[in-house]
C-alpha cells in the first residue's frame, strides 16, 4: 500500500488548516456562501436533503485496517454509528456537523486520509479495479498510475475551477471491474507486442446524457500518461460549455466538437506540454511503485479449508458466490456483500467496519478494498484462513452470499437523503431483494447486475445494469423506469428503455415478471440474463412487463 | 481601478500608462497572439468560478511569455496560489471585495510555493524567470 511522504503529510496538514480557517472566515462573512460552497465542495463537504454529507475519499478503492478502524471512530464520534459506501469507492457520512467538519478532516489525516476534491468541479478520487495486485488476469497493477494520478490531481492549479467535475479510472486487466467506459477518462493497460501501454477513452459518462466512452488514443506509452490527461482535460477546460451545467461535461463537449476535433487540439496541447515534466514523473512513479510490492504470501496446508467446504453448506455456498480466483492457486479473493436481504445497500456500521478491519489484519495481510458496486473486499486471503474469516464475518452479520446475483444492488441515497433525487431508491432495492430472498430463485437466475438510480442523474449506474430502474417523479407520484441489456464490463453498453414506467406498487411485481421470463427463455442454465437478453432481443421481456398491452395480440 | 495584490500584500499599481494587452477569460487559446515586445498582458474575468484564467495564464507561460502578468477581477483569496502557481504575478481585485477580504488573507496564501505537487511531478515550472525549478 501507499504510505504518505512527508511531503503528502505536510500538505494535508496544511490543507486541514485552510479548510478551518475557510468555515471560520464563512462564520464571519469574509466569504459569501457563493464563494464558501466551492471550497466546501473540494474539501468533500456537500449540503444534502436533511443535514451536511462528507464524503471521504478511499483513493482507488485500497485501504487497511487502521484506516478501517478510523472510519469506525469517526461514524460513532461524529455521525449516527454507520457509513455509506460509494460507487466511486468513497465513504460517505450522512450528518456531520459544519463544525465537526475540521476536526473529522484532522481525524482522517492521522491515518492518512482526506476528503480532498471528492466533490465539486474539480479532478475527482481517482478510481481502479478493486481487485488490482490479486486479480488471475491483471497485465499490470494500476494502483501506482491511480496514485500517480491523485497527488498531480491534487490542489492542481489550473483544474480546480473547471467547467464541471472530472472522473478518471484505471484498469489493469483486460477484464474491466473499473467501469472505465464510463468516466470522463478511463484508462485500460493494454499490451501491444512487448511494451505495455494504455488505451485511453474519453467522453464516457452516465447521467442525463449517457454515453459510451470514446477511444481517444489506442495505445498511450506509460511516460506520457500525465502530459496526455493533463492536454486533455486543459483543452476541455477552455473549451468546454459554462453557460449550462447540464452540457458541460468533456463528453457533451466530445459529441458537439467531434472525436477528431478533440484529438487534434490535445495532441498540439500535449506537444506543448509534454516538455515540462522532463521525467521527474517517472522517476515518482519508481518511489510509488515500490509501496505495492505484493504482499509476503504464506503457504499452509488446505486440508481444513476442503474439510469445511465439503461439511458446512452454508460456507460453501458463501465460498461459491462471493470468492474470485487469486493470481496464487492457494489465495482467494473474498468480498463481504453489504447487501443484506433488507439493508441498504452499501451501509456498514462502526462495529461492522471493526471486524472487517480486524480480519483484514489478522488474515488479509492488512488490505481492504472497496469495490465500485458497494461492497468491501479482501483481496488477500489464504484459503485456509477461509472457514475462519467465515466464522468471523458471522458475528456482524456479514456472510451473505449473493456476490454478482440480483439482490446485490446498486441504488443511489436516492430521496431518502439526496437533495436532487426525484424518487425513492433504496426502499426499492430492499423490497426487491426481499422479494427474490422469499422466492429462493436468485441463486438459480445467477449472475443478474440489477442497479437502481432515484434521478435522471443516474449515479445508481441505471444505465449500465442488465436491469436498470430509474425513478421519477410524474406530478408528485413516484415512477420507475425499466432498462434492459446495459454492460459496465469492457463490452460496456447503455441499456434500452423498456417501456412506460411502473408505480411504486407495481415495480416489484414487473421485475419478477422479468426475471420469470428471463428463465423461459433461457437455452441453459449457464446462459446469464444479459446473454438471454442479445440473443432474444427486447420483444419477449417487453410482453412479460406489458401483459394487458399483448393481450388483444395474443387473442387474435 | 481595483486592489492590486502580489506576494507582499496590497501594493501600489506600477503598471502606470504603459501599453497592456487585455485578454478576455474566453479567448480562444489558438489566437492569443502576443507580439514579441508586450511585457504586459491582464487576463480578465468576471466570475470567481472561471477557472480558464488558470489555463490561460499557463499556456502563455509555457510558449514563452515571461512579461508582467496580472488577473483582473473578483478573485477570492483562496484562489490566490492558484493563480501564482499558473503562472500569473499578481491579481487585481474590485474594492468592495478587498474590503471583505483584508490583505491578511492573501498574505495568507503568499506562501504559495509549498506545499505544490506540481513541484515533485515537473522539471520546469511555468515562468522560468520568476520562480524556481
Amino acid at each position: 500500500m501507499y504510505h504518505y511522504s512527508e511531503f503528502d503529510a505536510d500538505f494535508l496538514t496544511a490543507r486541514n488548516r485552510q479548510f478551518r480557517d475557510q468555515v471560520a472566515r464563512r462564520i464571519t462573512g469574509a466569504l459569501s456562501e457563493d464563494e464558501f460552497k466551492p471550497l466546501r465542495l473540494m474539501n468533500g463537504l456537500y449540503l444534502q436533503l436533511h443535514a451536511y454529507m462528507l464524503r471521504v475519499a478511499v483513493p482507488y478503492g485500497t485501504l487497511n485496517s487502521a484506516q478501517m478502524d478510523q472510519l469506525a471512530m469517526i461514524a460513532e464520534r461524529w455521525d449516527k454509528g454507520y457509513g455509506h459506501f460509494t460507487t466511486r469507492q468513497n465513504i460517505q457520512f450522512n450528518w456531520p456537523k459544519l463544525q465537526d467538519v475540521p476536526d473529522i478532516l484532522d481525524a482522517l489525516e492521522k491515518v492518512q486520509m482526506h476528503a480532498v476534491q471528492t466533490s465539486g468541479n474539480t479532478v475527482r478520487n481517482v478510481t481502479a479495479d478493486p481487485l488490482a495486485g490479486a486479480a488471475a488476469d491483471e497485465i499490470e497493477d494500476p494502483r501506482p498510475y491511480a496514485e500517480l494520478i491523485r497527488q498531480w490531481s491534487t490542489d492542481h492549479p489550473e483544474f480546480q475551477f473547471m467547467p464541471r467535475k472530472f472522473k478518471i479510472a484505471v484498469s489493469g486487466s483486460p477484464q474491466d471491474r473499473a467501469v472505465t467506459k464510463a468516466h470522463d477518462i478511463g484508462l485500460r493497460v493494454i499490451k501491444r507486442g512487448s511494451e505495455i501501454g494504455f488505451e485511453v477513452f474519453v467522453g464516457g459518462g452516465l447521467g442525463r446524457t449517457p454515453m459510451i466512452g470514446k477511444t481517444l488514443c489506442e495505445f498511450l506509452p506509460k511516460s506520457d500518461l500525465l502530459p496526455y490527461i493533463e492536454a486533455i482535460i486543459s483543452v476541455w477546460n477552455l473549451l468546454g460549455r459554462r453557460d449550462n451545467k447540464y452540457k458541460s461535461r468533456i463528453k457533451v463537449t466530445v459529441h458537439e466538437h467531434g472525436l477528431d476535433e478533440i484529438q487534434h487540439r490535445v495532441a498540439e496541447r500535449f506537444a506543448e506540454i509534454k516538455p515540462s515534466f522532463g521525467g521527474l514523473d517517472q522517476s515518482l512513479l519508481a518511489r510509488v511503485k515500490a509501496c505495492f510490492e505484493p504482499p509476503n504470501f504464506k503457504s499452509m496446508n488446505l486440508k481444513s479449508f476442503e474439510a469445511t467446504y465439503a461439511k458446512d453448506s452454508s460456507f460453501r455456498s458463501w465460498v461459491d458466490i462471493n470468492i474470485t480466483t487469486h493470481r496464487n492457486p492457494n489465495y482467494a479473493i473474498a468480498e463481504i456483500s453489504l447487501k443484506a436481504h433488507g439493508q441498504t445497500p452499501g451501509d456498514a456500521s462502526s462495529s461492522q467496519m471493526r471486524i472487517i478491519a480486524q480480519i483484514a489484519r489478522r488474515y488479509g495481510h492488512d488490505e481492504l478494498r472497496i469495490n465500485h458496486t458497494q461492497n468491501v473486499i479482501l483481496p488477500h486471503v489464504h484459503k485456509a484462513d477461509l472457514p475462519a474469516v467465515y466464522e468471523a464475518l458471522q458475528i456482524a452479520n456479514l456472510t451473505t452470499a449473493n456476490i454478482g446475483l440480483i439482490s446485490d444492488i446498486i441504488a443511489c441515497p436516492g430521496m431518502d437523503y439526496c437533495a436532487l433525487a426525484t424518487a425513492r431508491s433504496i426502499p426499492i432495492a430492499q423490497r426487491i431483494a426481499l422479494r427474490f430472498k422469499e422466492l429462493k430463485l436468485e441463486h438459480d437466475i445467477g449472475p443478474l447486475k440489477l442497479k437502481i438510480s432515484g434521478c435522471i442523474n443516474g449515479c445508481g449506474h441505471h444505465h449500465v445494469g442488465h436491469i436498470g430502474i430509474l425513478g421519477l417523479d410524474r406530478a408528485g407520484v413516484e415512477n420507475y423506469q425499466i432498462t434492459l441489456g446495459g454492460d459496465e464490463g469492457e463490452a460496456a453498453a447503455l441499456g434500452v428503455r423498456a417501456g412506460p414506467g411502473f408505480s411504486t406498487d407495481e415495480i416489484i411485481p414487473a421485475i419478477e415478471r422479468l426475471v420469470m421470463a428471463y428463465l423461459q427463455l433461457r437455452k441453459n442454465p449457464q446462459e446469464i440474463f444479459l446473454q438471454t437478453y442479445r440473443r432474444v432481443g427486447l420483444a419477449p421481456f417487453k410482453a412479460a412487463l406489458y401483459p394487458a398491452a399483448n393481450a388483444p395480440k395474443d387473442t387474435v | 481601478m481595483g486592489i492590486i495584490i502580489n506576494d507582499t500584500g496590497f501594493i501600489v499599481d506600477k503598471w502606470g500608462s504603459v501599453s497592456v494587452l487585455e485578454i478576455a477569460s474566453d479567448v480562444d487559446p489558438n489566437h492569443m497572439d502576443i507580439l514579441a515586445d508586450c511585457q504586459y498582458i491582464r487576463i480578465n474575468f468576471s466570475n470567481f468560478t472561471d477557472g480558464r484564467i488558470f489555463s490561460l495564464a499557463r499556456l502563455l507561460r509555457l510558449r514563452g511569455y515571461s512579461g508582467a502578468l496580472r488577473a483582473a477581477g473578483p478573485m477570492i483569496s483562496d484562489q490566490y496560489a492558484m493563480a501564482r502557481r499558473a503562472g500569473f504575478d499578481e491579481v487585481e481585485i474590485p474594492i468592495d471585495l478587498a474590503l471583505r477580504q483584508p490583505e491578511n488573507d492573501w498574505l495568507a496564501r503568499a506562501n504559495w510555493q509549498t506545499n505544490d505537487y506540481q513541484t515533485n511531478l515537473r522539471a520546469t515550472v511555468n515562468n522560468p524567470s520568476k520562480r524556481r525549478g
